[in-house]
């Protein structure tokens, strides 16, 4: 896929720029009320340490997640975005982590078109019983992102400058 | 212009340890929307509450943001402090500032602080999103549903119509009565199982409150929490119940023999029967497959001797509605079949039985009236091979859990084949004794000392015919052996398994199973009778594997939770639903589809501008809407929002830091 990228006439990624010594990404976590976000309180609870880069927001369900967030989110203020929800067949609202996934595909690909990297946006299963795997997501998330570096293009202070 | 007020929570030193809270204050106080923030030890106390509510008062605040624990944890408290102040609950934001940063970034106080202070700048961004909600009111049918009729059933029935609240009462069977009444004895009082279970079928047979439906299986169900409605299927039974008397005389002259379910198939029945002698309602049915008259055409002979003329041979399947408030799922479970044991010969060894096949031997009421014989001779067995765990806690051939009852069973049925036969000894290959409950491992212990049981800690490896016995083949694990033992008899404890029918009877009804087929409770510790979907309860097996006395407590928990329920007219429903603006929605309705509760249906609306042209848009049903939020993120003209999580919201979330 990410020769893809490369081929890409416009990508919004600039792997060529090195990023600044101490910097430090920002990832918006969202995560569904029932599993995820439950999870990510019994991480918590059970004192499991993970990077901080990540912000979380609170929905229902990870079938309200519109692609319009994730874009949003890339544009204005974050580095990376993580959605998660509930394990498949899990779901509190029983179907809604099904269309979740689909429309989680289509989105990547549409990111890829626009020339953002596809790891920009990360998706995961995490249920109310696994405070030790969100943390285990978080770390592995914020490393992808570490790797692709800061979003140059998109950006509020950009946006801002000009 | 937005008034916010933010007040940041120590924790006592939770949150105080790990996250810079004054310097938090200071940076919110930089945003324009902010009106004031406070700091103080703990907010969920009553001062820190009435903090919230004096300056709501005294700044005029228009939405309230605190920053503590998670909002899973105390979002209901402060909402309350809220409308105590006479503020709209709903203009509450929680930033969780403890277990998403001080609990989990305690090694960088620089960084916790600087991650506190964005989740309180986006709970502040989406709080002046915020907008005012009220609980809506559904008006409630007062009617349970109760879906099976075990002991489980029956219990929830008679604690439910008890509250003079009418249940109606589906039974697959002919019979109530479930597996409860197969048993002999139970563990570990040794009760006759039918002495303490046919008083209570009795009396759901006479409740007044009770509407008993057997042989009927539920078809549809649609609405939602308090408005219910139920497809029933009764299934022909070719007897017309208000005439029959249940006399008896069709079930001995018929002339067609049929294995017998009640009895494990170790003796017959006829094609028209009742399960059991004392069955409720004691009324016989058809069993349509084996009758030659439905088949074929040919005998009648039941018609002939029916003197009140209740046989109808063209009896056909009748569909009964309801309308209903909640439904009990108490569905039982399925004996596992143990055929993948292939070295223990299953199958090929008759006698080689299950512990339910055991247990219908040794009943007083069962096919050898009471004393166990071999299968292949009748002789009466003197040593018996019991074998725990045949397919619990095996995962290569059988299921990964415990199913809980069968140490216990194993050990009644030590006892109860010492009563029968006096010079019997019995064997018991085990992994583990588990005997946790009121009187459990003293019914254990006394059991082996009573009746001079082997017990050898171990796993059967083979089971071999010689002669007219059985060799038995496993390790003694306490002494490190092989060791053979002689049977006349082995019986396999069995693995509890989920009821086939559960995964189908699941999406009929809307709610979710485990990986086993078991029906899946919304919490597993918190709300354990209760399913993710409100109104629907869980008792039972239906739910895990679990012995008679805990089974019986959960009936009467989802009794009480249908009471709940049901104490007022209406009922009160969080407020955040979809609502769609009428102005914008195309009528594609490809919301309908994505909606897995149906709440949204369509209506027709006039054009506007003066035309008398209709169009259709879609219509959220606010009672069945359970706030999932799935239409909205399918809508394509923006024409749905979900109250409490709306796009604005979210937006200035993510763009707030």
């Amino acid at each position: 896929m990410e020769t893809e990228v490369k081929d890409q006439l416009v990508s919004i990624e600039k792997p060529e720029l090195v990023a600044p010594p101490n910097w430090e990404p920002v990832i918006m976590g969202i995560l569904c009320n029932w599993c995820s976000y439950a999870g990510s309180d019994l991480t918590g609870t059970s004192r499991i340490q993970y990077p901080p880069n990540i912000r979380i927001i609170r929905v229902p369900c990870s079938s309200r997640v519109d692609p319009w967030f994730l874009i949003k989110s890339l544009q204005t203020t974050a580095d990376g975005v993580l959605v998660s929800g509930c394990h498949p067949g899990d779901c509190h609202y029983i179907t809604g982590n099904y269309y979740a996934r689909r429309r989680f595909l289509v989105t990547k690909k549409l990111l890829n078109f626009v020339g953002f990297h596809e790891n920009r946006i990360q998706f995961s299963w995490v249920s109310a019983a696994e405070g030790p795997k969100f943390a285990k997501v978080v770390n592995k998330v914020t490393e992808e992102i570490k790797k692709l570096g800061p979003l140059h293009l998109y950006k509020k202070e950009n946006f801002e400058k000009k | 212009m937005a008034r916010v007020g933010v007040f940041v929570c120590f924790c006592g030193a939770n949150i105080a340890d790990y996250v810079d809270v004054p310097q938090v204050v200071e940076e919110v106080k930089r945003i324009k929307e902010v009106k004031y923030a406070v700091e103080y030890k703990y907010m969920c106390s009553d001062p820190g509450q009435g903090m919230i509510r004096d300056a709501i008062v005294q700044y005029k605040l228009t939405s309230i943001v605190v920053a503590a624990c998670s909002p899973r944890m105390h979002e209901k408290t402060f909402r309350k402090a809220l409308s105590d102040a006479g503020m709209n609950p709903y203009l509450l934001e929680v930033a969780n500032i403890r277990e998403h940063s001080s609990w989990v970034h305690q090694k960088d106080k620089k960084a916790a602080t600087e991650k506190a202070m964005d989740l309180c700048r986006m709970a502040v961004a989406k709080s002046i999103a915020n907008e005012q909600l009220h609980e809506i009111s559904v008006p409630v049918t007062k009617r349970a549903l109760v879906i099976g009729g075990g002991i489980a059933g029956i219990q929830a029935a008679l604690d439910i119509a008890d509250a003079r609240i009418p249940v109606v009462l589906v039974e697959k069977s002919s019979s109530i009565g479930g597996k409860m009444a197969q048993l002999d004895e139970t563990f570990p009082t040794l009760d006759c199982a039918q002495c303490i279970l046919t008083p209570k079928m009795v009396d759901v047979a006479s409740h007044p409150y009770i509407e008993l439906i057997p042989y009927a299986e539920v078809l549809e169900l649609q609405g939602f929490v308090g408005n219910y409605k139920v497809k029933i299927k009764k299934k022909a039974s070719y007897v017309n119940f208000k005439t029959c008397t249940g006399c008896g005389a069709c079930w001995q002259k018929c002339p067609v023999k049929v294995p017998n379910e009640y009895n494990m198939g170790i003796d017959k029945r006829k094609a028209i029967y009742t399960p059991f002698p004392q069955a409720v309602p004691n009324k016989p049915v058809i069993d349509a497959e084996h009758c030659t008259m439905l088949q074929k055409g040919k005998c009648g002979i039941c018609a002939k001797v029916c003197l009140p003329g209740a046989i109808d041979y063209q009896m056909q399947d009748e569909i009964i509605e309801r309308e209903i408030g909640a439904v009990v799922v108490a569905t039982g479970y399925d004996m596992w079949d143990p055929t993948p044991y292939e070295e223990y010969g299953v199958g090929r060894f008759k006698d080689i039985i299950t512990s339910l096949e055991f247990e219908r031997m040794v009943s007083a009421n069962g096919p050898t009236n009471g004393v166990p014989q071999r299968p292949s001779d009748g002789k009466v067995p003197k040593n018996v091979v019991f074998i725990k765990c045949v397919g619990s806690r095996d995962e290569a051939k059988g299921i990964e859990y415990c199913s809980k009852i069968c140490c216990m069973y194993t050990t009644k049925h030590t006892i109860l084949l010492h009563h029968k036969v006096h010079d019997s000894h019995a064997y018991v290959f085990y992994m583990d004794i588990r005997a946790a409950g009121k009187g459990y491992e003293e019914f254990v212990k006394k059991a082996q000392v009573d009746t001079g049981t082997t017990y050898l800690r171990g796993r059967v490896s083979k089971i071999y015919k010689k002669g007219d016995k059985l060799m038995v083949r496993g390790e003694d694990a306490q002494i490190g052996q092989v060791v053979e033992v002689e049977a006349d008899l082995v019986v396999l404890a069995t693995a509890v398994s989920a009821p086939k029918d559960n995964p189908e009877l699941a999406r009929l009804l809307g709610i979710s199973y485990d990986k086993y087929g078991y029906l899946s409770e919304a919490h597993p510790k918190l709300r354990p009778v209760e399913t993710a979907k409100a109104g629907i309860f869980l008792a039972g097996c239906t739910q895990a594997p679990k012995d008679i006395p805990e089974t019986v407590s959960q009936a009467s928990a989802c009794a009480a939770k249908v009471c709940g329920l049901f104490a007022g007219d209406t009922m009160k429903k969080d407020p955040m639903v979809s609502t769609i603006n009428n102005e914008y929605c195309s009528g594609c309705q490809n919301c309908v589809l994505v909606c897995p509760y149906g709440a949204i249906v369509t209506e027709e609306v006039p054009m506007g501008h003066g035309s008398k042209e209709l169009r259709t848009v879609a219509k959220i049903n606010e009672g069945v809407c359970q706030g999932c939020g799935s239409c909205v993120a399918i809508c394509r003209s923006q024409a749905i929002n979900l109250a409490g999580f709306t796009d604005p919201q979210i937006i200035n979330e993510i763009v707030s830091i």
